[in-house]
């Protein structure tokens, strides 16, 4: 039934309450579309719509949810092979949120295998394909869920982010896609890439989607040190205007020589004008050390994951190649099969950053780095309220054109690396197309700014008025 | 930079077998990217602290009661090798 | 001519702790039980489970901080510690690395470097022959163990021998006994040592090549594993050859030391500041919630009752290691009643003997006051000593005062009458007599013997001979 799919998230969770849609045949609508799955953004879909009620703020809207969402008895593999079929013994704070909240589990999302990566090409069950352009990537590695959204297969969907892994995959898809304050979501149950930067996010049709979901998801959870308190309710969006805001636009992230596309540059200077229609002021800021974002973070998550992955050795579940009486063969070929190519690249790198003689040169000089790019970011909010630049350097790019070269797949994170560092909350919106294919608009704000951040993001994704329905057909 | 036997070593501390063609391809990307990494070593990052908690926040402590366990069926469903409710692995070499 | 050679060994010391819980999950702590029944998702190191630190666990490693006397941290920091190993879950160990919970301080004569938290490995079970890793080729592993907060202790290399080890691990086993921080069992497991052994010529001060010995489960063993790895060490050296460092496991049967690890694989840890949990900050509250909980340690007592109460070493030594005996010996002493602390001190080896050697007075019949009392009355002759055994007999099985079980049973010290008595006692032994007269004091014997029959052990032993050297004019 089209009319279901087009209603927003927010809409269909107000018309379930007015009892003017079935909650169980919103439901079915959407679960029949994803297990359809033509574009491979699912690697599992719910075979009937739960029992009981849809009651709660969310409505009884289902969420499609990353794979590497730890659900019980639903398989969880983080889009790997040593993963396979497993299904864990308990479900993430985050998702149990959700549920009680109202949003049953649609599906789990297909996503790059251990959310490395840019392009859902590094997933062990195969990449997902872009709506708009089933010949190119949907970015990652959040790709199933961004996709499914785009796409109309889920009403929403949850991702994580840890460089970029929600807002990326959010923007070449031409869908809403939030980063969190670092602390606002509990990270129990999420497996893990990089524990000081991973947080988990709203991927959403629009803003309003974004801050309703957003609202269900944070909080301190005691089985998370690292979660905080969230020191206001997440309201929903109201007003038109961006009266009084000042724009910082990095020229390091958004000049020449961040090899930006012109189509995204002239995409994302429209966006600007339109936020000075509304009142905003636009100036140039500076963030020094925002150029070796991309260096820090690649020696950081892949130092983290390194040790967080270590888990994987096929004692205690997922995959074992068995026939070895020998330890150290069982771990290594175990851990040899089950990972793809781009996870072991970044354990190697990781593990070399960390290792003896290597440490302070390399990991130690990276967490340096992390705290010359917060002071960046803090001096610039004095002067401005948020940074925006564009979310990707470039449009969603073909299958397989940036797999032979893992340098220039990293670059697609160069916007968004920066912030995930700093621990600050970034939002993507779609603000136009390029050739067809979707461009997303970033804003950035201090610790805790994500109320007046989707604020700003709604004025915004008013006056652009971007159309995704396009996907949805 | 990274040579054979370093990309060696390096898989053997993260307990990864390689093929000599693996070993040769990780050897060149990971070059390839060290190199364009390295540049942050040429900062001036002098009496810098390094970040290790990204939120300024102390002390998680949770208090000393206990938690229902799993279990032991559930804790070793997933087991490759479930052995007399434990976990069977090959046993480790002396000299590991 | 052979050079000598001196030892020089260093401890590192892995202390359970008797919490409730594990150091980062709910799980409860147990000991023997069936496998993998005290596990969650995260002590087996499931995907995405996280750790949160046992606030009880972070008091009790204040504790012992504080009465190590050592220099806590005000700001530390958890590590991981990565290896692969099947008792390591996560493949990385939670522990801390160059910013410990505490540094320095010491305990009698060897210095601290470091006590620092962490969480225990896994068991792992060996199928073979003896259940031993060697000649075994399939292992299970049970994750109930795994997690268990861990304090680990780190001397200074301050042992010159191998007893000296022993006994200072006596006195830091019965401290943290007292400190009611863990069971301290090396049997169970919940005491371990490793050694760090290195010898180096007689008076050198430069550090020779260390060894670290694992895995010996006694005092015994550790003891002997120790002297044998000095042995080896110093005929190496002696024949020329130099130590390699590695790791050896001590076999007590034998007596063989074998190499656990090659030197190849040296340790590289690639430790880094563990991002799932926070720095831990000592606070005011935290700091005096451990200090109020520790009371007098050992070796603070032993030498408190040698200078307050004048006690030998010996029982000073016992009052202060087992704190039940210091505890009654000391409220014993502040009841007084004309007796000294020397005199009720060694009253209190005769209560054990009655009571038994594992008994804790407070709990027998004999109150501190009786005891006391009965000191005093012994020290001021009103009773015999032989009088006053059987007196304290008749208190541990019926309590009561000590005064009326005299009364009652007239044992009270016969100085009246005594007189007749030696008389008779000369009377009636005539050789005896004369030969003391002779001078062989030592044929007093059976003179005194016919005294204490006839009196029924009521007149002091000293006494008599007194008065009966007195009468023979000696």
């Amino acid at each position: 039934m089209t009319d279901l799919i087009e209603l927003s998230a927010a809409q269909a969770a107000e018309s379930v309450r007015a009892g003017e849609v079935d909650a169980r045949e919103l439901f079915e609508t959407y679960r029949a579309r994803a297990a359809a799955n033509e574009l491979n953004a699912f690697t599992w879909v719910a075979d009937a719509a739960p029992e009981g009620g849809a009651g709660g703020p969310l409505g009884g809207v289902p969420v499609a949810v990353k794979d590497l969402f730890c659900t019980e008895g639903v398989p969880s593999q983080a889009g790997s092979r040593i993963l396979e079929g497993y299904r864990p013994p308990y479900t993430a704070t985050v998702v149990a949120n959700l549920a009680r909240a109202g949003a049953p589990l649609l599906g789990k999302t297909n996503q790059d295998e251990f959310a490395m990566g840019s392009s859902n090409e590094n997933s062990g069950f195969g990449p997902v394909l872009n709506p708009w352009d089933r010949a190119r990537v949907p970015g990652g590695s959040s790709g199933g869920s961004a996709a499914a959204v785009a796409a109309g297969l889920a009403p929403w969907a949850i991702g994580t982010d840890t460089g970029g892994s929600i807002r990326q995959p959010a923007a070449l898809c031409g869908i809403v896609g939030m980063k969190p304050t670092y602390g606002a979501c509990s990270r129990f149950g999420m497996i893990a890439f990089a524990s000081s930067l991973d947080q988990a996010g709203p991927l959403t049709r629009d803003v309003t989607d974004c801050a309703l979901l957003l609202g269900q998801m944070v909080g301190k959870d005691p089985c998370d040190s690292t979660s905080l308190e969230f020191p206001e309710e997440i309201t929903l969006p109201r007003g038109g205007d961006l009266n009084g805001i000042r724009l910082g636009v990095p020229e390091e992230l958004t000049g020449s020589e961040g090899g930006v596309d012109p189509g995204v540059r002239d995409r994302f200077e429209e966006a600007l004008k339109l936020a000075e229609d509304l009142g905003a002021s636009i100036e140039p800021c500076r963030l020094p050390h925002a150029p070796h974002a991309l260096s820090a973070y690649y020696l950081i998550a892949p130092a983290e994951a390194s040790a967080n992955l270590a888990r994987f050795d096929g004692v205690r579940y997922g995959l074992r190649v068995d026939g070895s009486s020998d330890l150290l063969t069982m771990y290594s070929r175990t851990r040899a099969t089950g990972f793809g190519p781009e996870v072991k690249r970044r354990i190697m790198l990781g593990t070399y950053a960390l290792s003896s003689g290597y440490y302070d040169a390399y990991y130690g000089t990276a967490q340096k780095v992390r705290t010359k790019i917060s002071e960046d970011f803090k001096a610039a909010f004095e002067r401005f309220d948020f940074v925006v630049t564009p979310t990707s350097p470039w449009t969603a790019f073909e299958l397989g054109a940036k797999t032979d070269d893992p340098l220039a797949m990293y670059l697609n994170d160069f916007c968004t690396v920066p912030m995930p560092l700093a621990g600050i909350p970034a939002i993507s919106i779609p603000c136009g197309l390029s050739e067809n294919l979707p461009v997303g608009f970033q804003l950035a704000g201090p610790a805790f700014s994500e109320n007046r951040l989707l604020s700003a993001a709604y004025a915004l994704e008013q006056a652009i008025g971007f159309d995704g329905s396009d996907a949805r057909r | 930079m990274l040579d054979h036997s370093q990309v060696l070593h390096v898989a053997r501390l993260a307990r990864l077998e390689l093929n000599d063609a693996e070993v040769e391809r990780l050897a060149s990307e990971l070059s390839h990217v060290l190199d364009h990494i390295e540049k942050i070593r040429e900062l001036e990052l002098d009496g810098v602290a390094p970040t290790s908690h990204v939120i300024d926040v102390v002390n998680a402590l949770r208090p000393d009661e206990p938690i229902p366990s799993l279990p032991a069926e559930v804790a070793l469903a997933a087991a490759p090798e479930p052995v007399e409710q434990g976990f069977g692995v090959p046993t480790p070499g002396v000299a590991q | 001519m052979t050079d000598t050679y001196e030892p020089v060994i260093g401890l590192e010391i892995h202390v359970q702790l008797k919490t409730r819980t594990k150091m980062f999950c709910g799980c409860e702590l147990s000991f023997g039980d069936p496998r993998n029944i005290h596990t969650c998702s995260v002590c087996l190191g499931l995907p995405g489970a996280l750790p949160v630190i046992n606030a009880r666990a972070v008091h009790f490693g204040l504790m012992i901080g504080l009465a190590l006397g050592s220099e806590i941290a005000e700001r530390s920091l958890f590590h991981r510690k990565n290896y692969f190993y099947p008792d390591l879950p996560k493949g990385y160990q939670i522990s801390q690395y160059d910013v410990p919970l505490c540094s320095g301080g010491s305990l009698g004569e060897v210095r601290i470097h470091r006590v620092h938290l962490e969480e225990d490995a896994a068991k792992l079970d060996h199928l073979g022959q003896s259940g031993r890793i060697h000649g075994a080729d399939r292992s299970i592993v049970d994750f109930n163990r795994g997690g268990t907060p861990l304090v680990e202790i780190v001397t200074e290399p301050d042992f010159g021998s191998p007893e000296q080890v022993r006994e200072w691990l006596t006195l830091l086993r019965e401290s943290l006994r007292q400190l009611d921080v863990s069971d301290v069992d090396m049997s169970q497991g919940s005491l371990r040592c490793d050694a760090n052994v290195s010898v180096r010529p007689a008076g050198s001060d430069t550090l020779g090549t260390k060894t670290e010995l694992k895995n010996m489960n006694s005092f015994r063993f550790l003891e002997s594993g120790i002297r044998a790895e000095i042995d080896r060490q110093t005929s190496l050296l002696q024949n020329g050859e130099s130590v390699v460092q590695e790791t050896l496991h001590f076999d007590p049967v034998s007596g063989r030391l074998t190499s656990l690890r090659s030197k190849e694989e040296a340790h590289d840890y690639r430790y880094f500041p563990e991002p799932d949990l926070l720095p831990l900050v000592a606070t005011r509250e935290m700091l005096d919630a451990a200090r109020a909980e520790i009371g007098e340690l050992p070796a603070e007592r032993e030498a408190r009752l040698g200078r307050e109460h004048g006690l030998g070493p010996e029982l000073a030594r016992l009052f202060a290691f087992r704190r039940e005996l210091g505890d009654y010996f000391e409220r014993a002493v502040a009841a007084g009643d004309g007796a000294g602390p020397v005199e009720i001190a060694n009253w209190i080896p005769q209560l054990v003997e009655r009571i038994g050697s594992d008994a804790d007075p407070s709990e027998s019949q004999v109150s501190p006051e009786s005891l006391a009392t009965l000191a005093s009355m012994v020290k001021a002759k009103e009773i015999s000593r032989d009088a006053g055994r059987e007196v304290l007999t008749l208190l541990v099985s019926e309590g009561g005062d000590p005064r009326a079980i005299v009364q009652r049973e007239g044992l009270g010290a016969l100085s009246d009458g005594l007189g007749e008595v030696v008389d008779r006692a000369l009377a009636a032994d005539p050789d005896a007599a004369a030969q003391v007269r002779a001078g062989n004091r030592r044929a007093v014997g059976p003179l005194v013997g016919y005294v204490m029959r006839e009196t029924k052990g009521r007149a002091d032993g000293g006494e008599v001979t007194k008065l009966i050297f007195e009468r023979l004019g000696i």
